[in-house]
């Protein structure tokens, strides 16, 4: 379906990453937000507050961040579409409720602009520490998605998408910004609402004795209802049946849990995405993600000049990790070169798809400022000479 | 505030509570002589004597032994996580403002790990109601001390007896701003009933707080009998006083217990107070919110 043209900005505009992710939020049809103030989110949220009074959104500043991260649940259980915006430490906070998100199938969105940590870290300065918490950061076993935007444009593009997947796969969906993308000023284009695709909540359509809330069509996705709707629905983060029982045994477990993860990790293909920049024929590749797929550019370019043959893979969707492209690269190229700003988080995954078939090379940093291009360009030649 | 007199005429003809449960989960988990059973059956013949549309009710729990009687509830039903069925709740409400929504808790997972959110959930008046069953322990996790224990009494984590000051609920939830305030026992089902039904219909975050026995662990650490004992200890030792000025409600361990309805007033609600508030400032551009 097109997206409710109420609220659609349509138009080109010269907004920061953050501003951005607001707008997208309220193309994509999300009226029901939850935050607490966390520097370099707070934009995104003083966004909503300003706009969802002129377009009949519900805003709501919680007491923290625990309180945000589940009374959007709440709003999608009452039929809305909802997010909530943070940053490492409230994103710390936000776990177990990640995980409740998970458990429940509760479709939302997660917007996540890391800044420097651990701890208090760095508030107003940029890393990309948090992307295996954004992964594993919640106790048990699960799956989420989650996307790395790389300009304001692509953070209003990708929060739709956010939207968009976790109605599909009834899942919570992480929006891993950095603050650099927050605060970056460009120019955006909000289209027309009628070439905005909506993806609806795929509600249940059978007659209404045979509803099972967790049970799974053939997408292993089960179907959605709303609070109110007279089915006496019960959702609980135990582990439970079809029905939405609790049942305590290791059979339920198993057949639960393997299905949230399958459910992500089946649907892989529909859901991965990536660009690519001269990977065919390249011998060296470097796959990065968010602002620091743009400060590897000038290291790329730097190194083609020189005649070394250099491929640019940039994740959009970290989570699921492109596993199977980076697989079948790494029986092609000589080695894999990943900057990111941590001490090697997405790294680990390259190294494990390559698994020893080819070099990798990280390129670490500490956070608070991006990478000097010619780090990155000695990390190519290093790979290239080896 | 006023003395009242209580009208707990509320006939109960029949048993109609296996209609409010899903029968198909029972039986419950609970001890034998715990009191919270007792609180389903007052708040199932509350819901009835409400009027409210079932469809429209819906139920959040937290975890623990009272966590779990959302999940026994033939409504909408939301067993969450620990502490945080209020601002779960807070969403459900404002998400589709249609909806009667009902916190039914523990002490220990409403005032301890959930207390940021008690207070802020009767600060900001949100429609809800909150029934929060007090057995002054932990119970599904064995019997720790918690935020309401009294000064004196055993608790697992406490084995030398509790001297942490414990929280008066009733005064906390008035000075919060909760519009609807009362406490009775397990031992009252009439009159907690009808306080029950009374808090539904009340607009605005409405409060009852119903102590129970938990004869596995707080009575029995305690030496106070069995459920049974609790309960003629709660007849014989409780006085009511309606309009109580909640400073004085406070428990001691086996001292007297003040029960009844101690605050009823009005206040505009969040969803109000939003609506009033956003079309004074904003005029013809403020789409009212209806959820």
């Amino acid at each position: 379906m097109k997206a409710d043209p109420k609220g659609v900005m349509t138009g080109a505009y010269f907004i920061d990453g953050d501003h951005a992710c607001a707008e997208g939020a309220i193309a994509a049809g999300c009226r029901f937000v939850a935050g607490y103030p966390i520097t370099p989110s707070t934009e995104v949220v003083e966004r909503i507050a300003e706009r969802f009074p002129l377009i009949g959104g519900m805003f709501i500043q919680m007491e923290d961040e625990i309180a945000s991260s589940i009374a959007i649940q709440g709003g999608v259980w009452a039929g809305k579409k909802a997010m909530t915006v943070t940053s490492g430490p409230g994103f710390s906070l936000m776990m177990e409720h990640l995980g409740l998100a998970a458990m429940t199938e509760t479709p939302c969105v997660f917007v996540d602009v890391q800044r420097a940590g651990p701890s208090t870290g760095l508030p107003t300065l940029p890393a990309q520490g948090d992307m295996m918490q954004a992964r594993w950061g919640s106790h048990g076993d699960y799956a989420i998605i989650a996307l790395c935007p790389n300009s304001p444009q692509e953070s209003f593009n990708l929060t739709i998408k956010a939207f968009n997947l976790a109605e599909q796969y009834r899942v919570p969906v992480l929006l891993m910004l950095d603050e650099c993308v927050g605060h970056m000023t460009e120019r955006v284009v909000i289209p027309p609402a009628d070439q905005i695709e909506i993806t609806p909540r795929r509600y249940w359509e059978g007659p209404k004795e045979d509803l099972l809330l967790f049970k799974a069509d053939k997408d292993l996705v089960p179907p959605m209802v709303k609070a109110g709707d007279g089915y006496n629905i019960h959702v609980t983060g135990l582990t439970h049946d079809e029905r939405g029982y609790p049942d305590m045994t290791p059979a339920a477990q198993e057949k639960l849990v393997r299905r949230l993860v399958d459910k992500i990790r089946l649907n892989a293909d529909a859901i991965v995405e990536y660009k690519e920049d001269q990977v065919e024929g390249a011998e060296i590749v470097v796959v990065s993600y968010g602002i620091t797929s743009r400060v590897a550019i000038p290291a790329i370019e730097q190194a083609r000049a020189e005649g070394m043959k250099v491929g640019h893979l940039r994740l959009i969707t970290a989570w699921p990790f492109p596993t199977k492209r980076i697989r079948e690269l790494s029986t092609t190229v000589r080695g894999f070169v990943v900057p990111e700003i941590n001490f090697g988080q997405m790294v680990r995954e390259v190294e494990r798809w390559v698994a020893g078939r080819a070099r990798v090379r990280l390129v670490p940093h500490g956070g608070g400022s991006v990478h000097d291009p010619k780090d990155i360009y000695a990390a190519i030649a290093y790979v290239g000479k080896g | 505030m006023t003395e009242e007199t209580m009208d707990t005429d509320i006939s109960l003809p029949t048993n109609r509570v296996e209609d409010f449960l899903r029968m198909e989960r029972l039986p419950h988990i609970w001890c034998p002589g715990c009191g919270i059973g007792t609180t389903v059956n007052c708040f199932a013949h509350a819901l009835d004597a409400s009027g409210l549309d079932l469809k429209k009710v819906a139920i959040v729990s937290g975890i623990g032994c009272t966590g779990r009687v959302a999940g026994y509830m033939k409504l909408d039903s939301f067993h969450t996580t620990h502490g945080r069925a209020i601002p779960f709740a807070t969403g459900l409400k404002l998400a589709n403002p249609e909806l009667k929504v009902v916190v039914y808790s523990g002490d220990g997972d409403l005032t301890a790990i959930g207390g940021n959110h008690f207070i802020h959930a009767a600060r900001r008046n949100v429609n809800m109601t909150v029934i929060l069953i007090n057995n002054f322990i932990y119970g599904m996790t064995g019997g720790q001390v918690a935020p309401t224990t009294p000064i004196g009494a055993t608790a697992s984590t406490a084995p030398y007896g509790n001297f942490e000051e414990p929280f008066n609920l009733p005064y906390l939830a008035e000075s919060c701003g909760a519009v609807y305030v009362a406490r009775w026992t397990s031992f009252h089902v009439r009159h907690a009933t009808k306080a029950i039904k009374d808090a539904l219909l009340k607009k605005g975050f409405s409060f009852v707080e119903i102590m129970a026995p938990c004869p596995t662990l707080y009575s029995r650490r305690n030496r106070l009998g069995d459920g049974l004992d609790q309960m003629k200890f709660y007849r014989d030792n409780s006085e009511i006083q309606n309009g109580a000025d909640t400073k004085t409600v406070g428990l001691s361990f086996q001292g007297k217990i003040v029960v009844g309805k101690f605050v009823d007033k009005e206040k505009p609600t969040y969803l109000e107070s939003m609506n009033a508030f956003y079309a004074q400032k904003l005029g013809d551009q403020f789409t009212p919110y209806k959820g």
